[in-house]
């Protein structure tokens, strides 16, 4: 048996153990059992990953009792790539979710059910066939169906979200098998290396193609499909919205990569125009919607979805390039896409953790209720605010680094022979420019309103900080970003071997660099030169200090009017408020005025309302019509079903006619 | 480190936290001449400097350490800009080359500094400062960066200080349509990220239409003066940059006495005329609606794309 075989089994093992502990434990060590065991489950699927991003080889087989293929767990460089993530995702939120979950969290069937889905989502990427990896990518997705609708007795919304999310990730499960169906019909065979033997240029390589990115995109949060993932995430207890937003929506990354670089590595370069495309209205419309929303995980879960985008682009652009012979640059483009992958893993866990722990100590989720949690909570500020900077992509985050490599890759993919790439470039680069500036906003408004100033309602002002194992998990996530910035060649030198192409390589003792176009990337010296840049600063402000206190006063200026109440600090709403107007053609808010004069006199105001309500609009003017239409068509066809025994046995006979005639055709 | 890049990042440093408080000066002073007032005279930021930092400093109940450590970043944050981009000299670090995506997103953490800061005041201005502030740096961006990728297309490079060198190399190429296009977009981007008119008018307290006052609307003593210089800071070295790109002679192309000697005095002349053109230019307009900034930037984005398509033209030509 090799290691990585080894590694196999230990995660088979391991998710039996934290199954069993959910059962079986007493209820009081319920949580730290299964937690515990989990989180060993995570830790396995990383190593075994790393193994075999480090080229080691295995191949288990598990025989199945119905009669198909053995399920062939054989996991390659670029899926062990995604194994790291999801396991060490996994088990940091395992690890948290021991402190975090009460009432129905801390359930016997919540917690069976996080084994089940992190042993699903670390077998996609290990799966070597497409039976192998649909079984593991529809155990991920009924194990996290389950997981949202854990507080389904709490909170209404929490059904229609489970029945939103189940819905479309069954709908990305049939595109998927449809793809992969046409694929293995051509290459007369499952496993991925006959698949990939399909002839290119065939009608049906454009078909799969569609059908494949399609159903990826749908997992991955790929606006117009993006609309489970808003209800999802603030559903779900945020230990899973943690790894459904870090972890699972990468599988459909994944799922596009295989198809790019594996499956499908030769098409026409309407291609990666298709996933540019959907990368770019993903990354400028999750972000919009991020931007404007005052309930922070819902805000997060946008914010997952303009990242996915990102992802998409850079694949796209790296398609597209090398259909055009660019090379250095394509293999730039799709080590960024990699690079993505890693730093927003690591930001997303970081940030969904700290929303967590303020919903744990608040029991508030929006943002216009909170405020001054950065004193009463420091941990958790200082953990969300590194992952707010991995979000806005500012240095020295890994953040940073992933969109650094990105734009370096866009700006030298220039091609003025070919007018399309000559357009395409430049809107991307203003694309990835203008979700960077909006990231920034968003995230400076959900740390500022949450964690600055002084709290907005009673709850945000009694807030406690944590208990360890959540404190525990979120610095460490928090470490993942600044550390994964600070040394990105440590992610460079796996995005290499998970890749197997040139064009990013490590530089120094732990820079990156990209000699496909010939840029460097040092952050510890960037670090270096910051920090003798600030010394003179805090040297004379530090002397200053001590000849000179600050003096505490209740109000120092009082700017605009005497505050006596926190209500009239700004809120999230009110900070979004530009932003809304300015993009009020994309966003479509509605606003409701309600002015109640005193009743002597239409000159003095009693009391305003104001009410604004943000839908998503993909939602309101797709899905609505689309559900609309199938419930008539259900409706409609209720006419089939009289109750008569007759008409049924009339039915059989017609659909047997039918199959006689096309079997004898 | 190169010991050459190093004495250059010493010198543009204190050169330009000499200066900049002096542009501003400068550009006060033109303001008040053609506004037909004596005005406070060209040394006056630093007096005030001096003032704020002789000052007590409050702090109000319910700020944290934001209030105190934001205006420090804001001002390390422009020191390292100064240190990083091609003022006096083109001399880059070799493991920290002054990449533009690199210097944008320095300035973006100053930028982030001081937006919450304006939050942690915990007033109705403070956030409405701050909102502004980055509602305008969030649609400047890709302004910025579209502008410099047009610039970077001749070269090859998103290295500032190899875009200024190729521009001394082949001067006809400052006139070009190409880098024309991308300056005026460059301009209109540094007037709206250094809140200058028509964006921000610097020297208004009317709340309707502030926004960098707003955001240091609560701070005073010395947490104000680093806020001041910081801001200054930023106004120097993205002044400083349009100068070396629009005149890049007199940039130093390496490290002597005589060259420093003259990129300092250079950089001073560039900035003393950029300086004073912009505050002249200020007082013939009017400060835009708030809500028709973004079709500014819009315009200026426009021409930072047809910069790019225009850089494909000439390399074709070629």
């Amino acid at each position: 048996m090799t290691a990585v075989e080894a590694g196999i089994h230990a995660q088979l093992a391991l998710a039996v153990v934290a199954t069993a502990a959910a059962v079986l434990a007493p209820a009081r060590l319920r949580s730290l059992c299964s937690g515990l065991a989990s989180a060993a489950l995570g830790v396995a699927g990383a190593v075994t990953g790393a193994l075999a991003l480090a080229g080691g080889q295995g191949s288990t087989e598990i025989p199945m009792s119905i009669p198909i293929d053995p399920v062939v767990l054989s996991p390659g460089p670029l899926g062990g790539f995604f194994m790291i993530v999801a396991g060490s995702v996994g088990a940091v939120a395992a690890v948290y979710a021991i402190g975090y979950v009460q009432g129905p969290s801390a359930s016997t069937t919540s917690w069976a059910a996080l084994a089940t889905f992190m042993l699903g989502m670390q077998m996609v990427p290990a799966a070597g066939d497409a039976v192998s990896f649909l079984l593991a990518w529809e155990l991920m997705a009924v194990a996290s169906t389950v997981l949202v609708l854990t507080e389904h007795r709490e909170r209404a919304e929490v059904r229609s979200a489970a029945t939103w999310y189940a819905v479309m990730t069954h709908l990305s499960f049939v595109l998927i098998l449809l793809g992969f169906a046409v694929l293995a019909a051509a290459g007369h065979g499952t496993s991925f290396a006959a698949m990939a033997r399909v002839e290119p240029g065939s009608a049906g390589t454009s078909l799969a193609f569609v059908l494949l990115v399609l159903g990826f995109a749908t997992k991955a949060g790929i606006v117009p499909m993006h609309v489970w993932l808003p209800r999802a995430h603030p559903a779900a207890p945020s230990h899973v919205s943690a790894v459904m937003s870090a972890a699972m929506v990468k599988m459909g990354v994944y799922g596009v990569l295989l198809v790019a670089l594996r499956l499908l590595p030769v098409g026409p370069q309407w291609w990666g125009l298709v996933l540019v495309a959907l990368g770019a209205v993903s990354a400028v419309y999750g972000i919009l919607q991020a931007s404007v929303a005052s309930e922070l995980k819902r805000l997060l879960a946008y914010s997952t979805t303009e990242n996915v985008g990102l992802m998409f682009l850079a694949i796209g652009a790296g398609v597209l390039l090398r259909s055009y012979g660019v090379v250095g640059s394509a293999e730039v483009a799709i080590g960024a896409a990699l690079l993505l992958v890693a730093s927003h893993a690591a930001f997303k866990t970081a940030l969904f953790l700290g929303a967590g722990s303020i919903i744990h100590a608040t029991g508030e989720r929006d943002l216009d209720r909170l405020g001054g949690l950065g004193k009463r909570m420091p941990t958790t500020a200082v953990s969300f605010g590194i992952g707010a900077l991995g979000a806005s992509a500012l240095p020295i985050t890994c953040g940073f680094v992933a969109e650094w490599a990105l734009l370096q890759s866009l700006i030298h993919g220039a091609r003025p022979e070919d007018r399309l790439v000559a357009v395409v470039m430049p809107l991307a680069v203003a694309v990835v420019a203008l979700t960077a500036g909006l990231a920034l906003m968003t995230f400076v408004k959900a740390y500022g309103i949450a964690f600055l100033a002084r709290a907005r309602g009673t709850e945000a002002g009694t807030a406690h900080e944590s208990p360890f194992s959540m404190r525990a998990a979120m610095v460490v996530s928090a470490i993942a970003v600044v550390g994964l910035g600070l040394v990105p060649g440590v992610m460079a030198s796996a995005v290499v071997r998970a890749l197997g192409l040139g064009g990013i390589d490590v530089v120094g003792p732990g820079g990156l660099g990209l000699p496909g176009v010939g840029a460097v990337l040092d952050p510890v010296a960037l670090t270096v030169l910051a920090l003798l840049a600030a010394a003179p600063v805090l040297a004379v402000a530090w002397r200053m200090a001590r000849r000179r206190p600050r003096r505490r006063v209740d109000l120092a200026w009082g700017g605009g009017g005497v505050r006596v109440s926190p209500r009239m600090q700004y809120t999230a709403t009110s900070y979004a408020e530009p932003l809304s107007r300015v993009f009020d053609d994309a966003l479509r808010p509605e606003r409701d005025l309600e002015i109640t004069h005193v009743s002597e006199s239409r000159y003095l105001v009693e009391r305003v309302r104001f009410r604004q309500q943000l839908e998503d609009v993909v939602e309101v003017r797709a899905y609505r019509p689309a559900i609309r239409l199938v419930d008539r068509v259900g409706i409609a066809a209720r006419r089939l079903q009289s109750g008569s025994i007759h008409r049924y046995l009339m039915y059989s006979f017609v659909a047997l006619v039918a199959v006689l005639v096309v079997v004898s055709l | 480190m190169n010991l050459g890049a190093a004495i250059l990042a010493v010198v543009q440093v204190t050169v330009m936290v000499a200066l900049s408080p002096l542009l501003v000066g400068v550009m006060r002073q033109t303001r008040a001449r053609l506004e037909g007032r004596a005005g406070a005279g060209v040394l006056q930021p630093w007096r005030d400097l001096r003032k704020l930092a002789a000052k007590e400093t409050l702090r109000s109940a319910g700020t944290g350490w934001v209030s105190a450590a934001g205006p420090l970043v804001l001002v390390s944050s422009g020191l390292l800009i100064c240190a990083l981009v091609p003022l006096v000299g083109a001399v880059p670090f070799t493991s920290v080359p002054d990449d533009l995506f690199v210097v944008v997103s320095v300035l973006l953490i100053g930028t982030v500094a001081l937006a919450l800061v304006g939050l942690d005041a915990g007033t109705a201005f403070g956030g409405m400062g701050s909102s502004r502030h980055m509602t305008i740096a969030a649609l400047v961006e890709p302004t910025v960066l579209v502008a410099v990728y047009a610039l970077s297309i001749p070269v090859g490079s998103s290295a500032l200080s190899r875009i200024v060198l190729a521009r001394i190399d082949e001067p006809a190429s400052v006139v070009s349509p190409v880098s024309l296009l991308a300056l005026v977009a460059l301009a209109i981007a540094v007037v709206a990220e250094t809140g200058r008119l028509p964006v921000d008018n610097p020297s208004t307290h009317l709340e309707l239409t502030m926004i960098h006052e707003a955001m240091v609307i609560e701070s005073s003593g010395r947490d104000l003066g680093w806020l001041e210089l910081g801001s200054w800071l930023r106004l120097g070295a993205l002044l400083g940059l349009l100068g070396s790109l629009l005149v890049p002679w007199g940039v130093a192309q390496a490290v002597s006495v005589g060259a420093l000697l003259v990129g300092v005095l250079m950089l001073a002349l560039k900035l003393a005329l950029l300086g004073s053109a912009l505050a002249a230019a200020e007082v013939f307009l009017a400060k835009l609606r708030l809500f028709r900034v973004p079709e500014l930037l819009a315009g200026s984005f426009v021409l930072a794309f047809l910069a790019v398509t225009a850089s494909y033209l000439v390399v074709q030509a070629a």
